[in-house]
């Protein structure tokens, strides 16, 4: 039952990243991440059943609200403030960014597999997926213009390392973990806060247009 | 103990957010910048013991120190600054408690988990102080910063992972004490990897190149105070983050690969922002860079260690109050001239005597010609590279600061100096052909120190910085 679990979660986490790459519609993205933010949330209950504890569930309760519910309401409060639903015109299109995606996940294989000897037992596919979103937005901060997607490209990036967190089996204390979780979702608030600025100050959201500062 | 450093700024901001009204808010600003120091000499008279999430170690007070003391002289210029800037002063002042309170947390803490979380609440509070003139230029900078700094932060957070999953079973959390005293039991592979994650991560924060994009735009844009913030404590912090991995790294044996890449981004930022330096129009940007230049210098002495190191601490102290100074003196400037660009100011001594002496002071120190302590902890760095013997280091270290030298004095002196002085379209009138206190005295309070130390640097402080590094970077 557990296993069965866990495959699930990994496969919705492969699909959910395999989406964001291949899409350039914003509310498609959004409920991406959101859907990734749920699974990723629940993670650390699925992997450390065995040593339930009600902190443990506090967490989890916290992480899937923050990640999978706020943030993507944020997000789209952001997204109809700047009337901007399409990413168009991306530096890298879809079709290249799902080639480039297989190339990431290739490489996140690589890497974890020459790490695997000092791999927690029986996990490999969850450091391999971790390590594939952290690339994925990276990817998608570097190839996007719209500061939108750029944001969307961050959580991505945050629900990845949030993932190595928890198959690693660290063991934070509960207030740092919360900080953890409150910065990113200030961070997003704040970023919010910047976007509407930005798409009032110069009728847009496109980042690489923000070129006025030069050495 | 530790924790009211945090907290009583972080209420104070509060305050100021809810209170709203303009003369209250300022008195809590200077009431707060006061307390604050108090509380932090409080610290160095008793010292209490911390638990697992902060403490007071000596490295973390020192850099705790120095904020504090900038942030209590920067409260007296932005009592006077915010005066003629009413309509935004209890946003403003808010957020720069709550900077106060994250910077306070990354002194204290005891945690690297906390220390990330610190760092990054820095960057959120600091965001909205960025973008304090509300225009294109301000809001592009805040952009960068924002995006650069979580990017690079969420990488540090990484690095945390790894690190504690480095020091396997024998190592619950992350607790500092535990990490170093435990440190020869870290299996290397993940703890290098760690390391340069956490070098990454908390090395764009700090402004290291090539991840200090941001810092130019953030510093430039910021009104001047925020500036002489950001350069002068909040740059520390973000250094202190990497000497606190360092000090774990070095006690596990890889103190060698270690320094080495310390020294690796040491030279880089060194050299390019020396290079950058050549050609500038800016003069707020122009302090950016050379703000690149000395937290390479810093990387470098850390890196080599010995002697070096010890010379990187007091380098430090010294870098933080000139660069500070700076930003304020070059914030007179501006309100005076109406603009950042180098061209357009001309024949300061003439129109504005006090501030152009500043200046001219503020270029001998921060180039680092004597009598200043910059000149004193450049040549101690020196001294530790001869003692190394790196020859071709100290070949690229000394062509760098001449660089920097050379090309600081030709924007400088020129906007000082020069007989034909460009109209002044239109100065603000509270400035015009007076210099109130508040632009001067805190500037030269700031610079009094650097000043002291260039002629005698007490034994005490230096054994005592000495033995600070001894813990953190060996010997």
């Amino acid at each position: 039952m557990e296993h069965t679990l866990l495959n699930l979660v990994i496969v919705i986490i492969l699909l959910s990243n395999i989406r964001l790459l291949n899409t350039s519609r914003i509310p498609v993205m959004i409920v991406s991440v959101a859907i990734q933010g749920w699974v990723i949330g629940i993670l650390p209950l699925l992997l450390h059943w065995e040593r339930f504890q009600f902190t443990l569930l506090l967490i989890t309760l916290i992480t899937v609200t923050i990640k999978g519910v706020f943030l993507p309401r944020l997000l789209n409060r952001s997204m109809q403030q700047a009337g901007v639903i399409r990413e168009v015109e991306p530096f890298v299109g879809p079709t290249l960014s799902l080639l480039i995606g297989l190339f990431l996940l290739s490489l996140s294989f690589w890497i974890t597999s020459s790490l695997r000897s000092s791999l927690p037992e029986g996990l490999f596919f969850i450091p391999v997926l971790a390590l594939f979103t952290v690339f994925n937005g990276l990817f998608l901060i570097v190839s996007r213009k719209k500061a939108i997607t750029q944001v969307i490209g961050y959580l991505t990036m945050e629900n990845g390392v949030y993932a190595f967190g928890a198959s690693l089996a660290i063991d934070h204390p509960f207030l740092v973990e919360l900080g953890v979780l409150l910065d990113v979702w200030v961070g997003v608030f704040i970023m919010g806060i910047a976007i509407y600025h930005i798409n009032r100050e110069f009728d847009h959201i496109d980042t690489d247009k923000l070129s006025t500062l030069k050495h | 103990m530790a924790w009211i450093l945090v907290i009583v700024p972080f209420l104070f901001g509060l305050f100021s957010f809810i209170l709203r009204n303009r003369r209250i808010v300022l008195i809590l600003f200077l009431l707060g910048g006061i307390l604050h120091f108090v509380l932090t000499i409080w610290i160095w008279i008793s010292p209490t013991e911390g638990n697992s999430l902060v403490f007071l170690d000596p490295l973390g007070v020192l850099i705790l120190t120095v904020t504090s003391f900038l942030f209590l002289m920067v409260t007296f210029y932005s009592i006077g600054y915010l005066k003629h800037h009413m309509e935004r002063s209890s946003l403003t002042i808010g957020c720069m408690f709550f900077f106060l309170a994250a910077m306070s947390l990354v002194g204290v803490s005891a945690d690297m988990g906390l220390l990330w979380v610190a760092v990054e609440a820095t960057t959120l509070a600091s965001a909205p102080l960025i973008y304090f003139h509300k225009d294109h230029r301000s809001l592009e900078a805040t952009w960068k910063y924002l995006l650069i700094c979580s990017v690079g932060i969420a990488l540090a957070l990484m690095g945390n992972i790894f690190l504690s999953y480095a020091g396997g079973d024998s190592i619950a959390g992350l607790y500092i004490p535990d990490l170093m005293s435990n440190a020869n039991r870290f299996d290397p592979r993940w703890l290098k990897v760690a390391f340069i994650l956490l070098l990454v991560g908390y090395g764009t924060k700090m402004g290291l190149a090539p991840m200090h994009f941001w810092l130019p735009d953030a510093h430039s844009e910021a009104p001047s105070m925020v500036s002489a913030l950001l350069s002068g404590s909040l740059l520390n912090c973000a250094f202190l983050g990497i000497l606190r991995a360092y000090g774990i790294l070095r006690l596990s044996g890889l103190e060698e690969w270690g320094g080495n890449i310390l020294v690796l981004f040491g030279v880089v930022s060194l050299v390019l922002a020396a290079l950058f330096l050549i050609r500038q129009t800016d003069f707020k940007r122009m302090f950016a860079y050379s703000s690149v230049e000395h937290m390479g210098i810093l990387a470098l002495g850390i890196g080599v260690g010995g002697l070096a190191g010890t010379g990187a601490l007091l380098h430090l102290i010294n870098h933080s109050l000139i660069k500070a100074f700076l930003f304020l003196v070059a914030g007179n400037i501006l309100a005076f001239y109406q603009t950042k660009k180098i061209d357009s100011v001309g024949g300061m001594i003439y129109k504005a005597p006090k501030t152009a002496f500043l200046w001219v002071v503020g270029f001998f120190a921060i180039a680092g010609s004597p009598p200043f302590g910059l000149f004193v902890s450049e040549w101690i760095i020196l001294k530790g590279l001869i003692n190394s013997e790196r020859w071709m280091l100290i070949i690229v270290y000394l062509i760098a600061l001449f660089i920097v030298f050379a090309s600081l004095a030709r924007y400088i002196i020129p906007m000082t100096f020069s007989r034909s002085a460009p109209n002044i379209e239109k100065p603000e009138r509270w400035f015009f052909n007076k210099e109130p206190l508040w632009m001067w005295v805190p500037p030269l309070l700031l610079a009094s120190i650097p000043l002291i130390m260039g002629l005698y640097v007490p034994p005490i402080l230096l054994n005592f910085l000495s033995a600070v590094f001894s813990v953190w970077g060996g010997v």
